[in-house]
């Protein structure tokens, strides 16, 4: 058995990992709510911008590559993971997800490309010798417009200038503070926009210059708007993943500590008992 | 007099949403001026100022990226980006113009000299709308 001393340093140390992981805990708890904030303030703008677009994309006098679905010879994928680890299966579950497609999809390497978004994603794909088309890393927790903005739209550059003809966006999509999911969404072309046509022969819009001008101008920002959607949608994921993941390495930690302390405990007795034995034992012995 | 409700609203969210006389900014295609009752209307906007009046009033906000809608009743400004007068950093861009200018001279790839050029307007659009910070 080990020694007392020995058991309580493996007390003293699973205790001290516990507050770490009880204060990452409180920390990603806390970004968690920044993060659905944010996502809550983007919703004004992109419902507003949904709108718009089915609006004017109704009009059959516009049309836009956009729009258009051509034939797929290459397809680029955006991927969205986080830069640190420490978050269950939050990096690993899209990993995989895109992994798999990839193999089912494509027989060479030629037919698709990788956007990476985060460090987990891109050495993934680098370590396994995949294409990457672009790259970034080091986006903050709560990330604004700006900082998406470069590679959303070189992103959506890369359909506009044909080197991609699908672009298809993976993500781990909030449900709520303990389930994220596995999402992957098409996002160019853009197909399901006429879905939602009810409002649309309620008010026409004049177009000032024209609807095929503001197509060309408010498509790529439309684009845009919707991976930065995802990028929000899929940190308030992160610090939820991280929060669970470290609740639960706290409750394992408190676990090993109560086992810890009962095996102390007994150890202690035993050593007592095994002394008192030992004296009376030495007693007897002077007595006879 | 009578008013529009008007919302500016960024990916990063609302930033300001309140009822104005008239609304005047910088179209593609030229300037425009919102009175209440205008016919629905889209158009996209040049990296520009809009200019909000209301009681001889004019309030100023900086958008890039953006685009107009107008209804009758409501003016909604969608845009990438866009601050309130009061609310721009002149000293963060300020340094974005210099940063701008000086890779406009270093003279790079065509990309970076468009993507510069940008840079460089939206600097000085901010700074002069700052300018008009009360």
């Amino acid at each position: 058995m080990a020694s007392l001393r020995d058991i309580q340093s493996k007390i003293n140390s699973t205790k001290k990992t516990k507050q770490i992981t009880k204060a990452m805990q409180m920390v990603s708890a806390s970004k968690l709510s920044r993060a659905e904030q944010n996502a809550k303030a983007f919703v004004p703008y992109s419902e507003k911008m949904q709108e718009v677009v089915s609006q004017i994309a109704a009009s059959d006098d516009a049309t836009h590559p956009m729009l258009q679905t051509r034939a797929v010879k290459k397809t680029g994928y955006l991927v969205i993971t986080a830069d640190r680890g420490l978050a269950g299966g939050y990096n690993n579950n899209v990993i995989r997800e895109v992994y798999r497609t990839i193999q089912h999809q494509h027989a060479s390497a030629d037919e698709y490309t990788v956007i990476a978004a985060g460090r987990f994603g891109r050495d993934f794909f680098k370590k396994n010798n995949m294409p990457i088309a672009k790259e970034i890393i080091g986006l903050p927790d709560q990330p604004d417009f700006a900082d998406i903005k470069q590679i959303a739209s070189e992103a959506v550059e890369m359909f506009l200038e044909g080197e991609i003809d699908e672009l298809v966006m993976f993500y781990n999509h909030y449900n709520n503070a303990i389930s994220q999911e596995v999402t992957s969404q098409k996002l160019l072309p853009l197909t399901d926009l006429s879905a939602d046509t009810g409002r649309a022969v309620q008010s026409m819009y004049e177009f000032e210059p024209n609807a095929e001008e503001i197509l060309k101008i408010l498509l790529p920002q439309y684009a845009e708007s919707l991976i930065y959607g995802a990028l929000l949608d899929a940190k308030a994921s992160e610090h939820a993943a991280r929060m669970t993941a470290m609740r639960n390495a706290t409750d394992n930690a408190n676990e090993r500590i109560d086992d810890l302390t009962l095996t102390y405990n007994r150890a202690r007795q035993a050593a007592i008992t095994q002394e008192i034995s030992e004296i009376v034992s030495g007693a007897a012995a002077q007595q006879s | 007099m009578s008013t529009v409700t008007t919302s500016i609203v960024t990916p990063d969210g609302p930033v300001l949403e309140e009822d104005y006389e008239m609304v005047s900014c910088t179209a593609e295609n030229g300037e425009l001026g919102i009175l209440p009752g205008h016919i629905p209307l889209v158009a996209p906007l040049k990296v520009s100022s809009v200019r909000l009046q209301i009681q001889g009033r004019t309030d100023y906000v900086s958008v890039s990226g953006g685009f107009l809608e107008v209804r009758p009743d409501r003016v909604t400004i969608l845009a990438q980006s866009a601050e309130r007068a009061s609310d721009i950093d002149v000293d963060r861009a300020e340094q974005a113009k210099q940063r701008a200018e000086k890779r406009l001279q270093d003279k790079q790839a065509n990309l970076d000299q468009i993507r510069a050029e940008q840079a460089l307007n939206r600097a000085i659009n901010r700074l002069d709308v700052a300018s008009h910070a009360r």
